[in-house]
This record gives C-alpha cells, structure tokens and sequence, in this order.
C-alpha cells in the first residue's frame, strides 16, 4: 500500500533577497519580505517553496544566503533555492545558511560532475536538478534542453538528460516547459509524462499553470509528483488550499488544508 | 543539572560536522528550548535532553558520528536515561546497520538492519506522509489521529515492537520507533509545518518533565 501525496508548491522569483515579480496578497504589509510571503503560503499549506534567485550580479549573491537564513529561522517547511548555483561551495553556503535543497541548471549542463559532488557531499535529497525543455524536432524524444532561462539550445535530449541526472545523483527533477512558461495554458503534458515516466526520481512538472484544472492535468495525464506554480497563487487569483481541494475533489491524494 | 530557566529545558543538538543543522536548531528554539548546536562534551552531559540529527548518506554519517567521538556521548546518554531524540539519518544511525552502506555498523541501539524501500516507487519518498500511529505515544500529543508529515528518504528501519508510528510508501514502512527515554523519528519534524513544532513541543516537554523529576 502506498500514499503518493502530491505536492502543491509556490515558486518565488527573488532579487538581491528580495522578492519580484508583484506578489500582491491582500493585506500584506511587505509584498517584497520572503519570510512573510513564505509564512503565508505555508498557512496555505503549501507543502514545499522555491526561490528562484535572478540576482544578476554575482557579488550580490549573499543576499540570498541571507534570505534563506531568515525564512529557516520562521518558516518550518522545506524549501528549495535555485538559481546561479555553480559550485559545491555554492550549494553548501546555502544549506548551511537552512536551505533544504538547491536546483541547479545550466551549470550542470556545462559540467555534469556537479550533480555527483553536490549528491556525495550533502546527500541526493537536496540535489533538484531543473531542466527547462523545449519542443524539437531534433531530439529523439521531441524535446531539448535548453539552458539560460530557455535561450540557449544545446542539443541534449530531455530525456536522456533526465536519466543521466538521475544516475548522477539528483534526487528530484524540476521540469519546465519553456514553451508553456508564462502562457498560462497548461503544463506540457506529454514532455511531462514522457520524463516522469523514464526516470525513478520524484518529478516536478513547472510552466503554463493558469487554472487549478491544470494542476490536476499536470497529475493525472502528466504523471507528476509534485506540481509548481507561480502566478496563480501570487495574484491572487487562488490560494494553495484551494488548488488542493480541487485536486482532492479530482482525486488527487494532497496534504489537505488545515 | 539544570537550565538557568526551568521552563526552558537545555537541548543539546549534536554537531558532528554533518549537513545542515540550522533547521532543527531553530525549531527546537521555536518550540521552546534553550538549543544548542554543540560537539562540546562538558555541555552534552549538562543538557537536558539531547538530539541526534542527520541528513544525507548512512555511511558519511557514521563516520562522521564516530570520528568525532560523539556516538561514544550519544551512548552513554541513552544509557543514563536522558531524554533522546533522533531524526531522520539519526534514526537510523540508532540500528545495526544500513544496506546503504555496508561495512559501516550503526549504533545498535536497535538491532535491527535499515533497508531500501522498494523499487515499486519512486525512491527517495520525498513528500508528506501520514504517520499512523500504532500505539499511544506522547510523541504524539496534541495531534490530530492522523497526522501528516513530511519524509525524505530511500531507506527504511526494519519493524519491530518498539514502533509507534507507521507510513505507507511502498510497503509498511518504520515512521517513528520509541523505547524508554528514546524516541526517533524517520519524518523530518523540523520540516513538517505545525504539525511538526508540535512534535518538538512535545519532546521540549518530555525533557522539561524528566528535567524537574530528577
């Protein structure tokens, strides 16, 4: 017997420790505050939290070191910080300062290894690697990994980069759909279920999420562990509770609301 | 020897050099301790009650453990009664041994083996969970019947009679075992909402009780 408890999880966008990209809660006395904007979503019950760090300038990246100490000390639910993550020493600044994972991207296309150091030096658990697909012709499976927020081809096949990272040692896989990030109409589904099903790994579908309905599609047809989104949830538009109990009501096992 | 503020138990968080151990320190400060994240012997054996974390691979771990000295202390705090808690890693780094890793003995507090969760999911289980409870246990106090928390890991204690809290990934798996002044847990409560500060809460209490009766 087995619970498979898919996970509802808001994504962040921070800059220099701050959070972008106008999140706009009601009553929220600092739109920008990470720890306030996590503590309300775990209210929520949203079951984990990503930031992604856009901070541009690499020798402002301590704030984001600074951030994750701040939500750890007040937020008691895991969460995820990805973004700019180039070395081991990267990765364990951040665990250290109470991240429970790091997400690394195109500095695991460039050098793979990094997957394998992060996994042997701090365990596969807080090793997500996010992969950001597109649809090609060129790859075997339809799809390509892109790198640098879904600019730069490299010719990889998605799947064969999710198996490879799989074996290398990541201990989740963070899909978006570049072509849906940002549309609003739906995850890929098939790019999703096609990855879910081809590694052993928990996946997290990512891009397109405009109704609650898509979550539900992003589990039932997309075969997803865990489902990520942004703007629904930072609009306004619903809450975490209310994404899980449409999914209850379609099915879905979920952590219910409390 | 006691706390300084008697409603504030001392809890001592072993630092052996492994992972990240911020998360337990600040919730146990949460729920109401004095926590420290100490290697330091002198402050073990003064603390209240003592927690044994870990996160990452058995083997690392216990090497780690040993290297340090501290399992030699985790021992001999058990032994005198001191209220023990041990979390994920440090669950299992209580048993024999781990199929992880092979050749690197546990504690053996429990003597029993950790093993892979089967291949019919997906591994590491890395979700919230229920823990259902199979005996009465104040771990567990002030919860709801079917609490849920949040797991993340590819290799599972084998049951026995001191379980009191099962999960349902794969196969029955150990949630969380207890004997005498021992609790651990394979759920991270450090992780786990409200749900898990209660927890904390719940063991911050313990050592406060034992703490005052002694």
């Amino acid at each position: 017997m087995t619970i498979r408890a898919i996970r509802v999880i808001p994504c962040l966008d921070v800059d220099e420790g701050r959070v972008v990209k106008g999140v706009n809660f009601v009553d929220i006395r600092d739109a920008g505050d990470p720890v306030e904007l996590a503590a309300r979503y775990d209210e929520q019950g949203a079951d984990e939290l990503v930031f992604l760090d856009i901070t541009a300038s690499s020798d402002k990246r301590e704030t984001t070191v600074e951030m994750a100490r701040a939500v750890a000390e007040q937020v008691f639910i895991p969460f995820t910080i990805g973004g700019g993550i180039r070395t081991v020493d990267d990765t364990r600044r951040l665990l250290m300062a109470g991240a429970d994972k790091v997400s690394v991207n195109t500095a695991a296309v460039k050098r793979p290894e990094l997957v394998a150091e992060i996994s042997r030096e701090f365990g596969a658990q807080c090793c997500v690697v996010a992969i950001d697909a597109r649809r090609s012709d060129d790859a075997k499976s339809g799809f390509e990994v892109y790198t640098h927020g879904g600019r730069v081809r490299t010719g990889i096949d998605a799947v064969v980069w999710a198996k490879e990272v799989a074996r290398l040692g990541a201990g989740e896989i963070l899909l978006t759909s570049m072509d849906r990030d940002g549309t609003k109409d739906g995850f890929d589904l098939p790019l999703t279920s096609t990855v879910s099903d081809a590694v052993s790994v928990p996946v997290i579908a990512s891009g397109g999420v405009g109704t609650l309905d898509h979550l539900v599609d992003g589990v039932i047809d997309g075969h997803a562990d865990a489902v990520l989104a942004a703007s629904i949830f930072h609009f306004g538009e619903h809450t975490v509770a209310e994404a899980k109990e449409r999914m209850l009501a379609a099915g879905v096992t979920v952590r219910p609301p409390e | 020897m006691g706390t300084i503020d008697a409603n504030r138990p001392l809890i001592a968080i072993l630092d052996y050099g492994i992972g990240n151990l911020h998360s337990a320190h600040k919730g146990f400060e949460h729920a109401g301790a004095d926590a420290r994240l100490t290697s330091d012997r002198g402050l073990i054996a003064e603390a209240d009650a003592v927690v044994l974390p870990g996160v990452g691979a058995f083997g690392p771990c216990v090497d780690a453990l040993r290297d340090s000295g501290l399992d030699e202390v985790a021992l001999e705090r058990i032994d005198a009664g001191v209220p023990f808690f041990a979390i994920c890693i440090g669950q299992q780094l209580l048993f024999a041994g781990s199929e992880e890793s092979p050749g690197h003995p546990g504690l053996g507090v429990f003597d029993r083996m950790v093993r892979e969760i089967p291949d019919t999911v997906k591994r590491p289980q890395m979700q919230w969970n229920i823990a259902h409870r199979t005996t009465e246990h104040p771990m567990f106090d002030g919860l709801p019947a079917e609490p849920w928390v949040y797991f993340v890991h590819s290799y599972s204690c084998d049951t026995g009679p001191d379980v009191v809290a099962t999960c349902d990934y794969g196969d029955t798996l150990v949630a969380a075992v207890a004997r005498d002044n021992v609790w651990a847990c394979q759920f991270h409560p450090e992780k786990s909402g409200r749900t898990g500060l209660q927890i904390l809460g719940n063991f911050v209490t313990a050592a406060l009780t034992e703490n005052s009766s002694t």
